[in-house]
C-alpha cells in the first residue's frame, strides 16, 4: 500500500497497463513530454518511449478517429481528452464510430481496446467550459461503457478494468479531486468490476446514490442526516453504463426511498434514467417520490458556481424532505 | 435539378506521363519584414499607411496591454482573480492587424488578443469587471477571466472551445457579402487551434464562398506545452490556405509595421474583391500559456531569451523615437501612468459585487421558461435558509 492522490493513482494504473501490455498506448494534447496539463501521464514517455506515449496535434476529432483506427487494428489506445468540455469535436467519432463499430460489422471489426480518459466536473472556478459533466450524452449511446471513479483506490482499479475491458469505455475523472482526494492504494495490479455499484454505507431509511466527485458531497449530506437520526444507504454507482440495476433496486426495496445526485443539469441527466427504471422495479416499495438533486438547467456559471452546485446542504434538505414526505 | 449551369472543377495544370510527386519545396512562403530591431527600416521596404496619430495610438495600446498583463498576472498570484492569460511578446500581431481595420469590421478572436479589444477602445474598467466576474461585467460574470466581448465594439465574445470561431467568421463574412457592406471579418487563432477540424472546414468554405474574411494566425511556437514542431509537419499554416483557394502571406509577427502593411493589403483584397486571405504572423509566446502553466517543464530559458531580444514593443519604440514622435522621458511617464490607472481600476472593480442571483437563469433562452424560474425560486428559498453558505448572493437575494 502507498498513499496516493487521484492523479498518482491514475498515473500508476497507466504505468501498469503499459508495462504489462505492449499494445497499450497513451496519447492526447500535451500528454507526451509534459505529462498532460494535469500530469496524469507524467514520466510515461520517459519510460515507454515516444512511440507509445506522445503529444497529438490539437484535434479531438483526430485523436479519437486515430484511436478508433488503432483499436480496430488490435491495439489498446488510451486517448486523453484534455477537458470533458472539449470532447464534443470528437462526438461523431465516439457516437457514430466507436460505439457502433462492432454492431455494424457483425463483429468483423471492433474497437473494444479503446479507452477515453477525460477530466470532468465543476468546483475549480472553470466556468462554462472547464466544468461540464457530459456523461449523459454517452450513457444514451448503446455500445459505450461509462465509468467514473470517486477516489484513488477506485480510480486505479476501475481504470485498469476499463483499459482491459473489450468495449470502448469512457472514463471520466473528477478533476476537482485530482489532488484533493488521497488514500491508500495497493501498489500491485488489481481491477475493480465494471457494472457493479459499491455500497459505501448501509442504512435503512433512504438510498442515496451518486458517482464521482459527488460521493464526497453525499458523504457530508448523509453525515448531517445521521445527526437527525436518519439512516442513509450510500451507493456509488461507479459504472453508469451498463449500470447495476440490481444493487440499487435491492437497496430501494429495503429503504423505500431514493435520492440521486449529479452535477449535470436536471433535464436529460442520468438521474432521470435511473428514476424511470427504479419506479418500475420498486413501484410498490416506494414511500416517497424519487428525488433528484442536480445542477440547474443552465450552462455551468462562474460567479454563481456555488449556487449552481448540488452541494451537501441541498442534498441534506432533499433527504429530509424525502423522509418526511 | 440545377437551374444554372454547373460543372465539376477541372485542373489547368500540365499533364505528365511519368509520376511526379509534388511536395512543400515547390511552394516557398517568404516572410515580410519591414522594421529592424534597432528601429531602422529594411532597405526597399514599403511602409504601411501610417501617420503619427495612428503610430502613437498603436504604441499607447502596447503600453496599456503591458501594464494590464503584468499587473493581472500578479493579481492572480495574490489570489485576487482566479485565472489570467498574457499576450506578452505578441502585441504587434493582434494590435498591428486590428489597426488596419475599419472600426466596424467584426473581430472574432481566440483569447490572447486583448490588445485588439483595447485598440478598439474597450474601457479599462470593463476589462476589470470581466476579470473580476462582477455585476458590471458585460458577460454577467459567467465566463472565466479574459473571455471579453463587446457588440458595441464589434468584438465577438470569446469562447474557450478552440477553433469554433473560424467557420463562424466565414458565415459572418458571408452576411457582409449579402448585404454588400464594405466590411470584412478578422478571425484570430493560434497555430495549435489550426489543427482542429473547424479550421479546415472554415478556410475551405471561405474559398468556396469567396467571403471578405482575414484569417489571422498567431504562430507563437507553442500550444500549451506542445511545440509547433509536434503540431504540424508542413511549412507552418500559410501554405494550407493556398490549397483551399485563399491568398496567404507570412509576416514577422514582432514587426508591427509588417503586420500593419500585410493586413492593410489583405483588407483591400477581402473587401474590394471578396478574396479571403490568411496571414501567418511568426511570433513567440513569451509568457506561460496561462497562470495555470509553468513553461520551465517544456522549453528552455535560452529559447525564451532569444525571443525576448525581438521584443515587438521595444522595436516599435525605437522607430517612434527615430521618427521624432516619442522620447524615453514620455515613455517612462506614460508607462507609469498606465500602471497607476490599472491599479486604481483593479481596486475599484474588486469592490463591485457579484451579479445578482436572478442572472443565473437569464440569457439561457431569450426569456426564462417556467421550469427555470421554478428552479431559481427553489434555489432562492434554499439560500434564504442557509445564507452563510452562499455569501456572494445571500445578502441581496430579495432586492436588486
Ligand atoms: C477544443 C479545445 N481543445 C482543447 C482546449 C484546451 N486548450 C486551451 S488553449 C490550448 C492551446 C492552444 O494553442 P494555440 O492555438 O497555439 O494558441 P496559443 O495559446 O498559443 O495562443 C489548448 C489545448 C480548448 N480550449 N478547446
Ligand atoms: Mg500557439
Amino acid at each position: 500500500m502507498s498513499n496516493m492522490n487521484l492523479l498518482q493513482a491514475i498515473n500508476n494504473a497507466l504505468d501498469i497497463a503499459m508495462d504489462k501490455d505492449s499494445k497499450v498506448l497513451c496519447f492526447g494534447e500535451d500528454v507526451g513530454h509534459f505529462g498532460g496539463v494535469f500530469r496524469a501521464t507524467s514520466h510515461l514517455q520517459e519510460k515507454y518511449g515516444k512511440s507509445r506515449c506522445f503529444n497529438t496535434p490539437l484535434t479531438e476529432q483526430g485523436i479519437i478517429g486515430f484511436a478508433n483506427g488503432l483499436a480496430s487494428g488490435g491495439h489498446k489506445p488510451i486517448a486523453e481528452i484534455q477537458f470533458a468540455d472539449y470532447i464534443f469535436p470528437a462526438f461523431d467519432q465516439i457516437v457514430n464510430e466507436a460505439a457502433k463499430f462492432r454492431y455494424r460489422s457483425g463483429n468483423e471489426f471492433n474497437v473494444g481496446g479503446l479507452t477515453i480518459r477525460s477530466p470532468y466536473g465543476g468546483g475549480i472556478h472553470g466556468g462554462l467550459y472547464h466544468s461540464q459533466s457530459p456523461e449523459a450524452y454517452f450513457t444514451g449511446t448503446p455500445g459505450l461503457k461509462v465509468v467514473i471513479p470517486r477516489n484513488p483506490y477506485q480510480a486505479k482499479g476501475l481504470l485498469l478494468a476499463s483499459i482491459r475491458d473489450d468495449n470502448p469505455t469512457i472514463f471520466f475523472e473528477p478533476k476537482r479531486l485530482y489532488r484533493a482526494s488521497t488514500g491508500e492504494v495497493p501498489e500491485e495490479d488489481y481491477e475493480l468490476p465494471l457494472g457493479k455499484a459499491d455500497i459505501m454505507q448501509e442504512g435503512t431509511d433512504i438510498t442515496v446514490l451518486g458517482w464521482g466527485a459527488q460521493m464526497e458531497v453525499l458523504e457530508k449530506a448523509v453525515a448531517m442526516a445521521a445527526e437527525d437520526g436518519i439512516s442513509c444507504e450510500l451507493i456509488d454507482l461507479r459504472t453508469l453504463m451498463p449500470w447495476d440495476v440490481e444493487t440499487v433496486s435491492q437497496s430501494v426495496q429495503k429503504t423505500g426511498r431514493l435520492l440521486i445526485s449529479h452535477e449535470a443539469p436536471l433535464s436529460g441527466g442520468f438521474a432521470g434514467e435511473i428514476a424511470a427504471t427504479i419506479q418500475e422495479t420498486c413501484f410498490l416499495y416506494l414511500e416517497s417520490p424519487i428525488a433528484r438533486v442536480t445542477g440547474l438547467d443552465t450552462p455551468f456559471p462562474l460567479a454563481h458556481d456555488k449556487e449552481y452546485m448540488p452541494d451537501h446542504l441541498k442534498n441534506y434538505e432533499a433527504i429530509k424532505r424525502s423522509v418526511s414526505f | 435539378m440545377a437551374t444554372s449551369k454547373q460543372s465539376a472543377k477541372q485542373s489547368e495544370a500540365p499533364v505528365v506521363h511519368n509520376p511526379v510527386f509534388i511536395d512543400g519545396s515547390d511552394l516557398t512562403t517568404p516572410t515580410l519584414k519591414i522594421l529592424r530591431q534597432d528601429g531602422s527600416i529594411y532597405e526597399g521596404a514599403e511602409l504601411p499607411d501610417i501617420d503619427k496619430e495612428l503610430a502613437l495610438k498603436i504604441y499607447d495600446t502596447f503600453q496599456f496591454i503591458r501594464a494590464l498583463d503584468e499587473r493581472m498576472i500578479a493579481a492572480q498570484r495574490q489570489g485576487r482573480i482566479s485565472f489570467y492569460m498574457t499576450q506578452i511578446g505578441e502585441e504587434a500581431a493582434d494590435i498591428g492587424s486590428t489597426a488596419a481595420l475599419a472600426h466596424d469590421d467584426m473581430i472574432m478572436a481566440q483569447y490572447r488578443e486583448q490588445g485588439a479589444l483595447a485598440f478598439r477602445g474597450f474601457p479599462l474598467d470593463q476589462f476589470m469587471h470581466q476579470l473580476f466576474s462582477n455585476e458590471k461585467d458585460l458577460g454577467k460574470g459567467r465566463q472565466m477571466p479574459i473571455h471579453y466581448g463587446s457588440s458595441e465594439l464589434n468584438y465577438m465574445t470569446i469562447s474557450s472551445p478552440l477553433g469554433t470561431q473560424l467557420p463562424q467568421a466565414v458565415g459572418y463574412a458571408y452576411g457582409y457579402k449579402l448585404e454588400e457592406k464594405d466590411n470584412c471579418v478578422i478571425c484570430y487563432f493560434g497555430e495549435g487551434a489550426a489543427s482542429e477540424g473547424d479550421f479546415h472546414a472554415a478556410i475551405n468554405m471561405a474559398g468556396v464562398f469567396k467571403v471578405p474574411a482575414i484569417f489571422f494566425c498567431r504562430n507563437n511556437g507553442y500550444a500549451i506545452s506542445t511545440p509547433s514542431s509536434e503540431q504540424f509537419a508542413g511549412d507552418g499554416i500559410a501554405p494550407r490556405a493556398v490549397a483551399y483557394g485563399l491568398k496567404a502571406i507570412r509576416v514577422d509577427g514582432n514587426d508591427v509595421l509588417a503586420v500593419l502593411k500585410a493586413t492593410q493589403e489583405a483588407r483591400k483584397l477581402a473587401v474590394e474583391h471578396n478574396q479571403p486571405v490568411l496571414i501567418e504572423a511568426m511570433t513567440y509566446r513569451l509568457g506561460a500559456h496561462s497562470t495555470s502553466d509553468d513553461p520551465s517543464g517544456y522549453r528552455s530559458k535560452k529559447e525564451e531569451e532569444k525571443w525576448r531580444e525581438k521584443d515587438p514593443v521595444l522595436r516599435f519604440k525605437h522607430w517612434l523615437i527615430q521618427q521624432g514622435w516619442w522620447s524615453e522621458e514620455q515613455d517612462a511617464e506614460v508607462a507609469d501612468a498606465k500602471r497607476k490607472a490599472v491599479m486604481a481600476a483593479m481596486k475599484e472593480a474588486e469592490k463591485v459585487p457579484a451579479p445578482h442571483i436572478d442572472d443565473l437563469i437569464t440569457d439561457v433562452y431569450d426569456t426564462p421558461p417556467k421550469h427555470l424560474q421554478d428552479q431559481l425560486d427553489a434555489l432562492k428559498a434554499h439560500i434564504r435558509k442557509y445564507p452563510d453558505a452562499y455569501p456572494k448572493t445571500a445578502g441581496r437575494i430579495d432586492h436588486e
